[in-house]
């Protein structure tokens, strides 16, 4: 079984987030609190909720996922259950992969759900959901993968959060640009899966580099 | 065996020692070279050449403006590649290579900004403009920021080069990417009342001053990144017994010059 690593970790993981209910949440409330704020901060008006909401929904998403991925490694590393980890025979690259696929399942993939809720409130013109939702499934797994790099860098320090924002904003942002580009080409009537392909290939090559660049920044952890 | 000695330079450019040593040497030769190069280049460029038919005389910062930008780019790539061989090699040398091209990186891509918001005022009416190529230019500030950042962040000096240089590495990839879908981006969002692409054919009188500030700000690159490497080496090695025997080198000179 060459991906027993995956499956065991993915299965850990999501096990350790249906325990901890609340906690897997917090992206969620935050990703549908912080919607509540842009009608507050700018207009109700709704033709100009429409002008802004492609931009504001994937902006708060990238927040959400940001916030929630300093969690990523954090605890395993106090603990120790990171070390254990890091001894393990396998290839390091396929036990992380099933931690950020974890990942993904309990913050992305809600985020993609609740979505339509958020364009609504926002009056996202109707034919830019399935789009978004589209979108935004593709896109919270290239942050989730993005993001456990600068999470894996910083997991020993003890404020690491902020500095991981820092590290990880610049590197996102191709990811936002394609991913509103699909909702914003969706909403001027043009077709959408151009800029999903791209992102999709983005994807495509952050499975496939990301975590080896994890691993690595994992095993400087264990060496310190 | 002759494989073997082919390499001995490659790992004596890793003793930090040799390269104290012999960058000492090269050191007055390029200050020389650097302060006249810049010199001539600033005068020619500020003073004779030819002025710009639509800009006047404001169209001048191009000489600072344009080599900054250059190196701005290419110190990205050199504390990357400076990175990877640490990693590869564990070379001590390397790494603190990688760390003084960080702020001198991050120096340079701000001066590259800063010039070109002065520029832009007499030329476009603004100091910013979301174009492609200045958004670019500003995400390569906070990759800069970010490895700074990330080197000061650890009590270790080891894993704070280590973090740093997978962050450096990770960006190079990222780098093409970026600059690719901000350009993208751009020409999807771009306002049609600002041209900022109009770079005709430069006359060759306006070009060889900008050469020659070209070749300057390399020349000054370079120094730079070797002083920033020699302060970097005395601080990482002053237990080593080679730097104590200069430290009171030094101090014996300076009590000479003081009895004297």
């Amino acid at each position: 079984m060459s991906n027993i690593g995956f499956t065991a970790y993915l299965k850990r993981d999501l096990l350790l987030s249906y325990r901890r209910l609340g906690e897997a949440a917090s992206p969620l409330m935050f990703f549908l609190l912080v919607s509540i704020l842009i009608p507050l901060g700018v207009s109700p008006d709704p033709g100009r909720l429409a002008e802004l909401a492609p931009g504001m929904i994937w902006v708060m998403a990238l927040l959400a996922t940001l916030l929630s991925t300093e969690g990523l490694f954090a605890t395993d590393h106090q603990d120790g259950s990171l070390e254990q980890m890091l001894i393990a025979p396998q290839l390091l690259a396929l036990p992380v992969l099933g931690k950020v696929t974890a990942h993904w399942l309990v913050t992305g993939l809600p985020l993609t759900m609740v979505s339509p809720l958020i364009g609504l409130m926002l009056s996202l013109p109707p034919v830019a959901m399935v789009p978004m939702m589209a979108s935004l499934a593709v896109g919270t797994a290239c942050l989730s993968l993005i993001g456990a790099v600068g999470a894996a860098l910083t997991v020993s320090l003890r404020k690491g959060g902020l500095l991981l924002s820092i590290l990880v904003i610049p590197l996102y942002i191709p990811v936002i640009i394609f991913g509103s580009a699909a909702v914003q080409t969706a909403v001027d009537g043009f077709n959408w899966l151009g800029p999903l392909a791209i992102l999709a290939a983005m994807l495509c090559a952050a499975i496939a580099l990301c975590p080896l660049a994890i691993a690595g920044a994992l095993r400087l952890v264990s060496s310190n | 065996m002759a494989s073997n000695r082919d390499w001995t330079w490659f790992y004596r450019l890793g003793s930090p020692r040799w390269f104290y040593e012999t960058t000492g040497r090269w050191l007055p030769w390029l200050w020389t070279l650097t302060l006249l190069l810049l010199t001539a280049g600033l005068v020619w460029g500020l003073g004779y050449a030819p002025q710009d038919a639509k800009q006047g005389n404001s169209f001048r910062i191009i000489y600072l403006h344009v080599p900054v930008s250059f190196l701005a780019l290419a110190g990205y790539y050199l504390m990357a590649i400076a990175g990877a061989i640490g990693l590869i090699w564990k070379m001590k040398l390397s790494y603190m290579v990688m760390k003084s091209a960080a702020p001198i990186g991050a120096a340079l891509t701000f001066l590259a900004l800063f010039t070109g918001a002065v520029w832009g005022k007499p030329t476009w009416g603004t100091y910013w403009v979301w174009d492609a190529r200045i958004t670019s230019m500003l995400i390569l500030l906070f990759l800069y920021l970010g490895v700074l950042a990330l080197q000061y962040a650890f009590h270790s000096q080891e894993s704070g080069n280590k973090a740093s240089a997978i962050l450096a590495l990770v960006g190079t990839v990222n780098i093409p990417i970026i600059y690719k879908s901000v350009d993208w981006w751009y020409t999807l969002h771009q306002p049609a009342t600002i041209k900022l692409t109009s770079a005709p054919s430069m006359h060759i009188d306006m070009f060889q001053p900008l050469l020659m500030m070209i070749i300057a700000l390399y020349c000054f690159y370079a120094l730079a990144l070797i002083l920033f490497t020699r302060a970097e080496i005395l601080q990482r090695e002053r237990k080593a017994a080679w730097v104590c025997e200069l430290a009171l080198q030094a101090d014996k000179d300076s009590a000479g010059e003081a009895e004297e």
